[in-house]
């Protein structure tokens, strides 16, 4: 078939296509991402982990299944490959968390998503970077690595999903898997320029997702169009057993309202313009982006309102104390007892197991990861909890009905992804306050577990991508996809096509078949 | 370094001892209590894991449901209020042993909650001991200190973790501060946990052996100036495996402390050790406002909803509790408190009941139960359950005296061939030919022959005298090889006389 180059600009969807119709096949296109990820990982620097042996092997089994036509009954992704983030325990294949304290880790057991991934029969092409533990919004502060943006290889792509956003963005993967507990899937989403989405909670399994926070993490989706995530939420989403916090329920119909966005017609639909997630410390070209797309949703039918949700405000606060206090307790299991480092104490020093724990988590952890566990430990001491964690499970609930009450108003609510597009290294990892403001529009939807989505929104007066968030109520993933879609389908018309048509790919260049 | 005691009846008259138990139980689920790892007492180390009993990064607990019915079942038992709600939190501490460096366990909204439990003393008192609450939790590891003597930490050159047993169910059952128990402090303690232990067993909810540490206390002690109602500073004395201990235990702080409080001193708040060895307590880690487990709600745990239906079901399927089964099997055996109290310490009840079942007369089977089998039994160092005999074999041997087919002696020789692993009792008695001789030919002949033999013997009876009636059964019984029936000698020499 045609050029590697043409391939992967595919979207997952049309990959998809081509493998029915048996015009390529899994493996071609395992091959042709492969021979991309070799080009372009001297510049970007995604995966931690390319698995390309594996990911050749299950290709060929789905190509074999799909030759004797035993695969008919699988999702329409089935043989497109797909990056993971490195948050996501895969067997066999090293798992870190981007953490020095994991290196060399081979889990066991592979996380629910990644069971359903391997029966979808979608070959895993790697393991992508992510600040440590998912803990932070630039990639920065992975122990490994640094990712580039590949709008701009001089800045971050955002974070913690960094890795994920900018392989995808790079077409290095058609598809990722990311984990969101504060914006990390819709944050390098909207810095590189890709569609990122934050299922409701305990939509999809979190059973083999390394814990952050675990009320507030999710994995979902990360591609470059809304119809491909729409395809790999249903594949990855559903009730887990193995999960308590997992909800009895079928995935909704999210491909079908992509599709029916598509046709962009959104009468009848209420959008609620967020008054709190707009304005001061937004910059011009997010907000002049933003402001536009909102008019297109206007033009094609939907009736736009502003909805004010008066806690939001706090909720960067509260963030900051529920996100660090279940940081420091689900950290703890990293003790060098079991599997990861261990650092013995030097020989002056008692050799006792307290000792061997203290040691190898000085030295395993990075600096941001020990700041939230000191956090963390602090908010949730006797005489400080009711203080600290007590008052921002409160602001939670109050967070909770802001949700409530706007979507008694509107069907959908929207604002900008992030305040910024992406910025340079080392502007922020000084700063953590500027660091943590990254995600002030994104986190209210992780304290609420209701979905979100961020979806590129056209580029800034810097000529970098900007992002567009929607918000939907709890379970209703379906409702984020159709004005979506929509809006996707109308940002191309006005841009002349997707919007990566304006990057440059130098390590594309010369990959010819 | 032995510690100043006082003497204990100096002790209790001085002092008003207030104690307090916090018993773990073990649950015999066939899987732990947050994954499907399977429970097998003494498997290999580090055999029975899951990536989630290991706490492996990614990995999630998932509630056992029988673990659940487990602790509503002790919960009615122990007339708890049962929560509609309740909720599993985290009580975050490091320690080899942890796989996730915390325990899951229940903090401030346990299953059960303000309950009660009636306790019988030895001379019948009954005593109410007042529950606090019972709540679920996983159980730790298992470390091994190698290299050192007694397996001590102290002086081992290393440690061996064992995670088998972390995550398996355990319920903690917390009393309120017991008061008003007195000299009798360490007896109601003792006869708490084996009233804790005959339910748990009644409910069939745990295997309920200290010795495997499938039970085991914390004993907290406190005493006070006689009169007063302020509490004093307690000590903890962690992980008492045994019945007897709990006692000595209980004993010995009030010894302890007493002596303590006397000379002016102040009693330390810190947890200690029994030592069975040399039965005393021995001080360990002092109690601080550094211990700071930092409880939170565990986010991966939904809360725990218990329905109304739920409750009704298992109150349906709750056994007959040990305390009103005694007293009904008392009554329908027509047993003397005395008696009772005798089956209760040969720990016979179930074993009499069970042959009381298959056929025999309760009072035919406390005899051999307390007599023959016990003596057999303590002889081995086994329980009743564990020899080789059945209830149903004593009852058939119970039926063949009362058949007349065997003597006292017969019976016996029977019951030793039984446990000496030669069948039941009719393969014995085939084997043997055991027979009681009834057959009036044979015995009359035997009879005239002892007659023949011991002139002056007939003299005596015939003048009345029956004495020395033995002398001419005995006889008769060498004759027959101890197979006549001696109701039935004994006819035939009356007929004879008369």
């Amino acid at each position: 078939m045609s050029d590697i180059q043409e391939l992967v600009k595919l979207s997952a969807a049309e990959m998809a296509g081509k493998i029915q119709s048996k015009e390529v096949s899994s493996r071609e296109l395992v091959e042709a991402h492969l021979s991309v990820i070799e080009q372009a990982e001297p510049s970007i620097q995604a995966f931690l982990t390319v698995s390309g042996e594996e990911a050749l092997a299950q290709a060929d089994a789905f190509d074999e299944r799909h030759a004797e036509g035993e695969a008919e009954d699988a999702p329409e992704l089935a043989g497109v490959p797909i990056a993971i983030k490195d948050m996501i325990v895969t067997k066999g294949i090293q798992t870190t968390a981007a953490s020095k304290i994991l290196e060399g880790w081979v889990p066991p057991y592979d996380a629910t998503v990644i069971e359903k991934l391997k029966a979808a029969g979608m070959p895993l092409l790697g393991k992508t970077n992510l600040d440590e533990f998912a803990q932070g919004s630039s990639t920065e502060h992975s122990a490994y690595q640094t990712t580039h943006n590949p709008w701009d290889t001089e800045r971050v792509p955002g974070g913690s999903g960094g890795g994920s956003a900018s392989a995808v963005a790079a077409f290095e993967a058609p598809l990722a898997l990311g984990t969101d507990t504060g914006g990390s899937i819709r944050q390098p989403g909207a810095l590189t320029g890709t569609v990122g989405v934050k299922p409701t909670y305990g939509g999809v399994s979190r059973f083999g997702a390394i814990a952050m926070a675990s009320s507030l993490d999710q994995i979902g989706p990360v591609s470059r169009t809304v119809l491909d995530s729409a395809l790999l939420q249903e594949v990855i989403g559903g009730h887990d057993r193995r999960d308590s916090t997992s909800i009895p329920m079928d995935v909704p119909a999210l491909a079908a309202a992509a599709r029916e966005g598509a046709k962009r017609d959104l009468k009848g639909m209420k959008v609620g313009l967020v008054k709190e997630l707009s304005g001061e410390g937004f910059q011009p070209g997010v907000e002049a982006r933003f402001n536009e797309a909102v008019s297109m949703l206007e033009e094609m039918g939907a009736e736009v309102v502003e909805v004010s949700c008066p806690h939001f405000p706090y909720s960067l606060g509260a963030y900051y104390i529920i996100m660090p206090s279940e940081v420091s307790s689900n950290l703890a299991r990293y003790d060098g007892m079991r599997y990861g480092l261990r650092v013995m104490p030097p020989a002056d020093v008692p050799q006792t197991a307290a000792n061997m724990m203290a040691y190898t988590r000085e030295a395993g952890f990075g600096d941001e990861v020990k700041r939230r566990i000191i956090l963390g430990t602090y908010a949730l001491s006797a005489g400080y909890y009711d203080a600290w964690y007590g008052s921002a499970q409160k602001v939670r609930t109050l967070i909770i009905d802001d949700f409530n009450k706007a979507f008694d108003q509107v069907d959908v609510l929207v604002s900008p992804t992030s305040p910024s597009t992406a910025f340079r290294f080392g502007e922020k990892t000084d700063d953590p306050m500027a660091m943590y403001m990254n995600d002030i529009a994104t986190i209210p939807a992780n304290l609420a577990g209701v979905p979100a989505m961020s979806i590129p929104s056209g580029l800034s007066d810097d000529g970098l991508p900007t992002g567009f968030q929607l918000i939907a109520p709890q379970k209703r993933d379906d409702v984020l996809y159709k004005p979506a879609a929509a809006l996707e389908a109308a940002l191309n018309d006005k841009w002349g096509g997707p919007m990566w048509q304006s990057m440059n790919t130098p390590w594309l260049d010369g990959l010819t078949k | 370094m032995a510690e100043k005691l006082m003497k204990y009846a100096d002790a209790v008259k001085q002092f008003d001892p207030v104690f307090g138990l916090e018993t773990h139980v073990e649950l015999s689920t066939n899987t732990k209590l947050f994954c499907p790892a399977h429970i097998e007492f003494g498997g290999e180390p580090n055999s029975q894991l899951t990536p989630v009993s290991l706490g492996l990064p990614g990995s999630l607990p998932v509630i056992n449901e029988t673990a659940v019915d487990y602790a509503i079942k002790l919960g009615l038992a122990l007339h708890c209020e049962i929560a509609e709600w309740s909720q599993f939190a985290r009580k975050n501490y490091f320690y080899p042993d942890m796989p996730r460096d915390y325990q899951i366990s229940q903090y401030d909204k346990p299953t059960n909650g303000n309950g009660y439990l009636d306790v019988e003393l030895e001379d019948g008192t009954v005593f109410r001991v007042q529950i606090e609450r019972a709540h679920i939790e996983d159980d730790a590891g298992k470390n091994t200190h190698v290299g050192g003597a007694d397996g001590r930490i102290e002086g081992a050159d290393h440690s061996l973790v064992d995670y088998n047993r972390a995550g398996v169910p355990l319920i903690e059952i917390v009393t309120k501060p017991i008061e008003g128990a007195g000299e009798r402090a360490p007896e109601i303690a003792g006869a708490y946990m084996r009233a804790i232990r005959d339910i748990v067993r009644a409910l069939n909810i745990s295997h309920a052996r200290m010795e495997q540490g499938n039970m085991r206390a914390d004993v907290n002690v406190s005493l006070r100036p006689m009169g007063s109602k302020e509490f004093g500073t307690r000590s903890e004395t962690k992980n008492v495996n045994s019945f007897r201990g709990i006692e000595k235990t209980m004993q010995y702080e009030i010894r302890r402390q007493a002596a303590i409080l006397a000379d002016g001193g102040e009693i330390l708040q810190e947890t200690r050790h029994w030592d069975e060895a040399t039965q005393t307590t021995a001080g360990g880690r002092v109690k601080s406002d550094a211990d700071d487990y930092r409880y939170f709600p565990d986010p991966d745990l939904v809360m725990l909803h218990i329905t109304k239906d739920r409750i009704d079901r298992i109150s349906k399927e709750m056994p007959e509790m040990p305390r009103e089964r005694r007293n009904r099997l008392q009554q329908e055996w027509q047993f003397s408190d005395l008696e009772m109290r005798d089956v209760i310490n040969a720990d016979a009840l179930d074993t009499i009941e069970a042959t009381v079942s298959a056929g025999a007369s309760a009072s035919g089977a406390k005899k051999w139960w307390l007599g023959e089998l016990s003596r057999e039994a303590n002889a081995k160092g086994v329980s009743l359950e564990e020899l080789d005999i059945t209830p149903e074999d004593v009852a058939e041997v119970e039926k063949l005296i009362a058949d007349g087919k065997l003597n006292d002696k017969l019976a016996k020789q029977t019951v030793a061939g039984v446990l000496a692993g030669e069948g039941h009792p009719a393969d014995v008695v085939k084997a043997h030919g055991y027979q009681v001789v009834s057959d009036d030919g044979a015995l009359v002949a035997a009879v005239d022959e002892a007659f023949a033999a011991n002139p002056d013997v007939v003299e005596k009876l015939k003048s009345g005298n029956m004495k020395p009636m033995g002398a001419i059964i005995g006889a008769v019984m060498r004759a027959t090889k101890g197979q006549a029936d001696a109701k039935a000698v004994t006819k035939i020499v009356m007929e004879k006389l008369h």
